[in-house]
């Protein structure tokens, strides 16, 4: 009472007046971001994507369309769709990860960055030719074989299909089970 | 005209320049000085008109110069008060953010509302303005440097200042907007207020000085006046960052209860006229402060204009940090603490402040530190025991019941 | 004979800087004085409860995210009990842990915002505000650890949680702990004795025990009124039982209770996360629930403590991949409707800082 209590207001601001401040020069200086920073720029492996569409099936928005036809192989015997058309609008996206949680074939991976502020609705819309020429900085969001090579999409070089790897087993075991990995469950809708 | 402007060289010389010649020598601003000046005989008037012009342009620009600095400063202060950083990105350390934000204000579109009163909506920015600028004209801010010494010196200021309550009211009545005028009305109440118990704080340095005139009262501090008048220095910043609507009295503009007050409706630079008056009358007021309590220009070794902006800046820091630390208080709370809290505070100051000089006519400095000895004990007694009081006694019920009796209009 | 005066409505918000979203009410004021308000809300809808009509139920996860965005781990675990219950599953007990950090995390930081902003409100100029969110921007690191989002985390699975914690989570988590209490102690040396802050919401706005729970106000707004009620512990859902930790209650249900508590809180759930800490072991995250889930036909409640009080999810299945019905008991609308008994007779300042004390989230309200 008697000012006390402001008095030692006045004190605890001073006291962080002569700290350093919390915040940084954002352009200069940057935080630093988890490797599993779920981020735009979805990184897609065309090697690996059979073009099943389960992402786009599992997207809440809608917001993923692919449109593929049969490649020179037959896709029962072993080979794959040809994408013809792989858009998503991030500008509806909400960065759920949901996709990527989906892809059985660990195909699609969340990117890593967050800038990229358009001026137009339309250049948000990320087309198959920008995903195949984009710089591949995946998340290790949901990729555990990703995050146990110790990759950081924020240091690291870009990664190939073959570094990223592919999980081979329900991983959201923590422990390894043995013996071959069950296929996409649900996958059939 | 004596008194006004002399000794300026700045003046002289442009009067001398126009003005001088042979009819005009004698007692007047260039002395004996003999020489041709480009104005016949007679047409003097015109020359001081136009000396005066020039000092006054200066001096008004160079304030609004350092009004841009101090509202840079505020900001970035603020910020480092809250752990962040505060503007950055604008020039070198962010210095000419003040600059951009007035790019931006001249660049915004003017709006008037559709009910607003066209004449006040547009008078009252400037209003607004105008007494922060006429304060400067008595204030003392450098050896021998001043607009005008008139006698009544510290009398203008405070007549000069309250003139901006009317151009509150005016602004928050002529908007049209209830918030405005929720504005307007808490300006009249509480500026209105906090008149009474800062001009009596001043009282008691009027009766050591005897005198009312800025440069007398500098001059006559042997000790500075916060130490022989703490409970005056308290009373005065407590008050005038009510008048000047700070915080914790910022109620007037409470931006989380009425969005802005008075000016929730200006846009464009009459906005930025209000702004500029804000930050001015912190510089403004910090400079009465520190010709009042802080011996205004005088210090050692570095030159006298320096010194006094040194403690404008020391007090307009002050400012800031209040600004920083304190929440706000309520309308009926803040009527309170002006009535019963600082009122009957300064009058107790006036009341020991007349003892003193009457019992101590010439005091010698041992005698001096005596009276500092005795109004500090004043000081601290009389606010705890008013705050005591205050605690006891309780203050307003912040629920009315029951529901006041409305009688509807007709 | 009574002053001839004339009342005046001023419809505060939709936006307005206070309303904590978009929120309108239309007050009646008799100069300063409040003598009627009228809460408006629906400005914020966006029919969550419809969309996830038509959505699966691992994609209605991601909606419940933006219900009460200051607290989305919290819905998140309300929505996935529910679910559970629903489809007879039951998380493994790792996940149980990690549900509990990441929602005590959570709680945490919702009632630093909630400080920050009920402080702001009272006219401080933002530095309590920015001190909170100094301490809520850490923890929202731990949630990108976590998960990689700092908001809308989506973080919870039915049946667990997505994915272990990183292995840089945990001595994380531990500084974060130690840490904490001292800036809370902070906070309380700035605020908890400022006589400028106690005359402001000492006896203000009283909410008495009766009309919070006639209103069935839950939350930090019934405790501050003195009544221990707290779904933890009155119905310990997870692993809550095998916490030590207690009920911080208020003495007179005012606005200072009302912060009070939720200090008190904070640290209360520092403590739980100290515990799960030493409790936790290494084990599965999450049991074999397919992404597509077909909970067999029925109907399940589950409610949680969330930071603003009872949250409750009401799902019904018919046996498709979607859940027939979704039915949200939503704290901050429920408890923003005592709101008029609080402030008629009170000052439009006081209204303000009533309002914020609730700690509403429009988000929620409007669903």
């Amino acid at each position: 009472m008697y000012g006390l209590g402001i008095a030692k207001g006045f004190l605890l601001t001073m006291k962080v007046f002569l700290r350093k401040p919390v915040t940084v020069k954002y352009p200069e200086q940057r935080l630093k971001q988890h490797p599993r920073f779920r981020g735009e720029e979805f990184v897609w492996y065309e090697e690996r994507c059979t073009g099943c569409a389960s992402c786009a099936k599992y997207c809440p928005l809608g917001i993923i369309k692919i449109v593929t036809h049969p490649g020179d192989q037959k896709p029962l015997e072993g080979g794959f769709y040809d994408i013809d058309v792989f858009d998503i609008d991030i500008g509806r996206c909400m960065f759920c990860g949901l996709c990527v949680e989906a892809c059985p074939y660990d195909a699609l991976f969340m990117g890593s960055g967050f800038e990229e502020g358009q001026y137009r609705r339309d250049d948000l819309i990320i087309t198959v030719d920008r995903l195949r020429a984009a710089e591949k900085h995946p998340s290790t969001w949901f990729r555990p074989q990703l995050e146990d090579s110790g990759y950081d999409p924020h240091k690291d070089s870009p990664a190939s299909w073959e570094k990223v790897g592919r999980e081979n087993w329900p991983f959201h075991l923590s422990s390894r089970p043995p013996g071959p990995a069950d296929s996409d469950e649900g996958a059939q809708e | 005209m004596p008194s006004l402007l002399e000794g300026n060289a700045l003046f002289r010389g442009i009067y001398c320049w126009l003005a001088a010649n042979e009819g005009n020598s004698g007692p007047g601003p260039c002395g004996e000085a003999l020489r041709d000046g480009l104005l016949p005989v007679g047409w003097e008037w015109v020359a001081f008109f136009a000396a005066g012009l020039g000092i006054v342009m200066l001096l008004i620009n160079v304030f609004l110069l350092l009004v841009m600095l101090y509202t840079y400063m505020e900001r970035r202060l603020l910020g480092r008060f809250q752990a962040r950083l505060g503007p950055n990105r604008t020039g070198p350390f962010g210095l000419l953010q003040p600059v951009a934000d007035a790019i931006k204000l001249l660049t915004k579109e003017d709006l008037v509302p559709a009910g607003a009163d066209r004449l006040l909506f547009n008078l009252a920015p400037i209003a607004m303005i105008v007494p922060v600028l006429l304060v400067l004209a008595v204030l003392p801010f450098g050896e021998n440097s001043f607009l005008a010494n008139i006698n009544v010196g510290i009398l203008f200021v405070v007549a000069v200042t309250s003139v901006n309550t009317l151009a509150m009211f005016m602004a928050g009545w002529a908007s049209g907007n209830r918030y405005a005028m929720f504005g307007g009305m808490r300006a009249v109440a509480q500026l209105v207020s906090y008149e009474v118990p800062v001009v009596l704080s001043i009282v008691g340095i009027l009766l050591y000085t005897g005198s009312l005139s800025m440069v007398d009262i500098v001059e006559a501090q042997r000790i500075p006046f916060i130490l022989l008048q703490p409970l005056a220095f308290f009373i005065f910043i407590a008050g005038s960052s009510a008048e000047m609507n700070r915080s914790p009295f910022d109620l007037v503009e409470a931006e989380s209860e009425i969005v802005s007050g008075y000016h929730t409706e200006y846009s464009g630079m009459k906005f930025g006229l209000f702004q500029l008056a804000e930050f001015g009358a912190v510089l403004v007021t910090s400079g009465v402060m520190a010709t009042l309590f802080l011996k205004g220009w005088e210090g050692p070794v570095l030159p006298s204009h320096l010194w006094f902006l040194i403690k404008v800046f020391f007090f307009a820091f002050i400012m800031i940090w209040v600004r920083a630390t304190l929440p706000r208080l309520r309308i009926d709370q803040v009527m309170d603490f002006a009535w019963k809290f600082l009122f009957p505070l300064s009058l107790i100051n006036m009341f020991v402040t007349a003892v003193e000089v009457l019992v101590w006519e010439e005091p010698t400095l041992v005698q001096l530190w005596a009276m500092v000895g005795i109004n500090l004990l004043v000081a601290v007694v009389g606010i705890v025991a008013f705050s005591f009081v205050f605690k006891r006694r309780g203050l307003s019920p912040s629920r009315v019941t029951p529901p006041l009796v409305v009688v509807e209009g007709d | 004979m009574p002053l001839r005066t004339e009342p005046i409505t001023i419809n505060i918000g939709p936006q307005h800087p206070s309303t904590h979203g978009v929120f309108r009410l239309r007050a009646t004021f008799d100069g300063e004085v409040i003598l009627d308000v009228e809460p408006v809300f629906g400005y914020l809808h966006r029919g969550s409860e419809k969309l996830a009509e038509e959505r699966t139920y691992t994609q209605v996860i991601t909606l419940t995210d933006r219900l009460d965005y200051v607290s989305s781990m919290i819905n998140n675990q309300a929505y996935v009990l529910a679910c559970e219950k629903l489809a007879g599953v039951e998380a493994p007990e790792r996940g149980m842990y990690l549900r509990v950090i990441a929602a005590e995390l959570q709680r945490i930081a919702s009632h630093l915002v909630a400080t920050g902003f009920l402080i702001n409100d009272l006219g401080a100029f933002a530095t309590p505000l920015m001190y909170c969110f100094r301490e809520r921007e850490k923890i929202l690191d731990l949630f990108e650890m976590l998960c990689g989002a700092r908001i809308t985390v989506t973080y919870m699975r039915v049946g667990g949680v997505f994915q272990d914690a990183p292995e840089d989570f945990w001595p994380a988590l531990k500084t974060f702990v130690k840490e904490m209490p001292i800036y809370l102690d902070e906070y309380e040396q700035l605020l908890s004795e400022n006589e400028v802050l106690l005359i402001r919401t000492k006896g203000v706005a009283i909410l008495s025990t009766e009309t919070a729970i006639n209103g069935s106000v839950s939350g930090p707004v019934l405790r501050s009124t003195g009544y221990p009620w707290d779904l933890r512990k009155a119905d310990p859902y997870e692993l809550y039982d095998r916490f030590d930790f207690e009920i911080p209650v208020g003495e007179r249900g005012d606005n200072y209770d009302r912060y009070k508590v939720r200090i008190s809180e904070m640290r209360q759930s520092i403590r739980i996360l100290e515990q799960c800490m030493q409790q936790i072991e290494p084990g599965l995250v999450k049991t074999d629930v397919p992404l597509l889930l077909r909970p067999p036909v029925g109907e399940a409640y589950a409610h949680v403590e969330s930071p603003k009080g009872e949250l409750g999810f009401y799902v019904v299945s018919d046996g498709g991949v979607s859940p027939y019905r979704l039915k949200i008991r939503a704290p901050s609308f429920i408890n923003l409707t005592i709101l008029r008994e609080l402030v008629i007779g009170l000052k439009l300042a006081d209204m303000i800082v009533a309002f914020g004390s609730i700690d509403v989230n429009m988000g929620e309200v409007d669903r």
